[in-house]
């Protein structure tokens, strides 16, 4: 007992024991996942009719739709977040742990990667599926495209997720400041996905995956190291 | 004691704001002056005719709203953070208002000029789309700050926005750029001569000049708005 309550704090293992006390609730609740996965869900199947087939082909609709989709499922999912932690000032008892508060960062922005990348890999074969589209090995490349931007996605929805909750307008600030931020992440994503499903190889898409990359490493540093000035001293 | 002497000192610097603040007027003054050089005594653009005056509204208005108010509220913010003083928080606060108005004329200003020499409003041009995006970001930076009622808690998370949107710009630069443009490309600031005839290079420069003043002036007069709001909280507190 004594060394696990003097033990040495240790970064990743703290932002791991923390994403999954998060994924441990959600899938015991499932109140997040299933909100985001219909809203997804219900989503494709709106846009389909939405849409003239004659008009515009499916092939060049589908990008632009499944990255609005998956804008605002994650959205739905990184509110939850901290939300999580305010009932019963949970939040208090996390920081009063012996948890560095880049840790407690990490630790969230992980399970809510867990939680879109779900969405995504829900999403993905539902958009082939109502849209008609080949199945191919260029859905591999597809799924890079989307993880990759879901790493930078999830970095500054965690933290705007945090910055909201401190405010009268709780979540419905959450869209409001971090679309602008995601349009780095969205206008490459979408073009490389558009890029890939007509085909072209991944060399082709290089220039937006490298931009995707550099907004991942940038933020994620930033947003962990800004994380402890959202919180209350 | 000491504490109740300084509110008093505060409240007292209140009352002492003058009605007209001589800045502002001087600025407003120095900008009519400018108009009247622009409309009256500059030649048209050969090409573009009278429209091309727009440029010296919109080209200042674009330098000052978009580079300079940015790059204060975000290196105020930045501060901010490390010495957690209030005065840095008030420079913040006035220069993202006095920006969003400058970049509200850039965006308007804009939009008359591109009807007339590309025939559309708008056009999701990449330097267009990145002044937009640009005045979304100080827009949800306002709103935050107006969603805190905490002093504290409104500067330090309005700080953290600031500083993380001074890294996003030149990543909203470099993706709208996959897109192709329309717009010209720098026309006084580039290496070799200006291309521009003596007299619109003079009328830019004193347009320059006198909105720079305005801008100075409007965020001095937004300050000592915020200074005497806090004193006024603190009085009401006490």
């Amino acid at each position: 007992m004594s060394e696990l309550a003097f033990r040495e704090p240790s970064f990743l293992v703290d932002a791991i024991r923390i994403a999954r006390k998060d994924l441990l609730i959600e899938f015991r609740t499932r109140s997040g996942f299933l909100s985001a996965a219909v809203f997804a869900l219900l989503s494709l199947a709106i846009f389909r009719f939405s849409w003239d087939p004659t008009a515009v082909t499916s092939v060049d609709l589908a990008p632009g739709v499944l990255w609005v989709i998956f804008t605002f499922a994650g959205l739905l999912g990184l509110n939850r977040s901290f939300n999580v932690e305010q009932v019963d000032r949970a939040m208090d008892a996390l920081l009063a742990s012996p948890v560095s508060r880049e840790a407690v960062f990490a630790g969230k922005a992980l399970g809510n990667l867990v939680f879109v990348v779900a969405v995504q890999l829900l999403a993905l074969p539902t958009l082939a599926l109502f849209f008609g589209l080949r199945v191919g090995p260029e859905w591999w490349g597809v799924l890079a495209v989307a993880v990759l931007a879901a790493v930078g996605f999830v970095a500054v929805g965690t933290l705007f997720a945090a910055v909201a909750s401190n405010t009268r307008l709780a979540e419905m600030l959450l869209p409001m400041l971090a679309l602008p931020f995601f349009v780095p992440v969205l206008i490459p994503a979408a073009q490389a996905t558009s890029s890939l499903l007509a085909g072209r190889p991944l060399s082709e898409v290089l220039p937006e995956l490298k931009i995707l990359g550099a907004f991942d490493i940038v933020f994620v540093a930033a947003c962990t190291l800004a994380f402890p000035f959202t919180l209350e001293e | 004691m000491t504490t109740a002497s300084a509110i008093k000192a505060r409240s007292a610097s209140v009352r002492r704001l003058p009605p007209v603040d001589w800045l502002v007027l001087l600025a407003v003054l120095a900008v009519g002056g400018v108009f009247a050089r622009a409309m009256l005594f500059t030649p048209a653009d050969a090409t573009l005719g009278a429209v091309q005056r727009l440029f010296y509204v919109h080209v200042p208005a674009a330098i000052l709203g978009m580079y300079v108010a940015c790059s204060v509220m975000a290196i105020a913010g930045g501060v901010y953070l490390w010495i957690k003083d209030d005065r840095l928080d008030r420079i913040a606060e006035s220069a993202a208002e006095v920006g969003f108005v400058f970049l509200t004329v850039v965006l308007v200003t804009g939009s008359i000029w591109g009807k007339a020499s590309w025939g559309t409003y708008w056009a999701w041009e990449p330097r267009l789309t990145s002044a937009l995006f640009l005045w979304f970001l100080v827009l949800s930076y306002l709103v935050l700050r107006d969603a805190i009622e905490n002093r504290e808690a409104r500067a330090r998370l309005s700080a953290v926005l600031g500083v993380l949107a001074l890294l996003l710009v030149p990543f909203i630069h470099m993706t709208v750029y996959l897109f192709r443009g329309l717009h010209p490309e720098p026309i006084v600031l580039k290496p070799e001569k200006p291309s521009m005839s003596p007299e619109m290079l003079s009328t830019f420069g004193l347009a320059m000049l006198a909105f720079t003043l305005l801008f100075f002036a409007l965020i001095r007069l937004r300050y000592q708005w915020a200074t005497a709001r806090d004193a006024r909280v603190d009085v009401e507190q006490a």
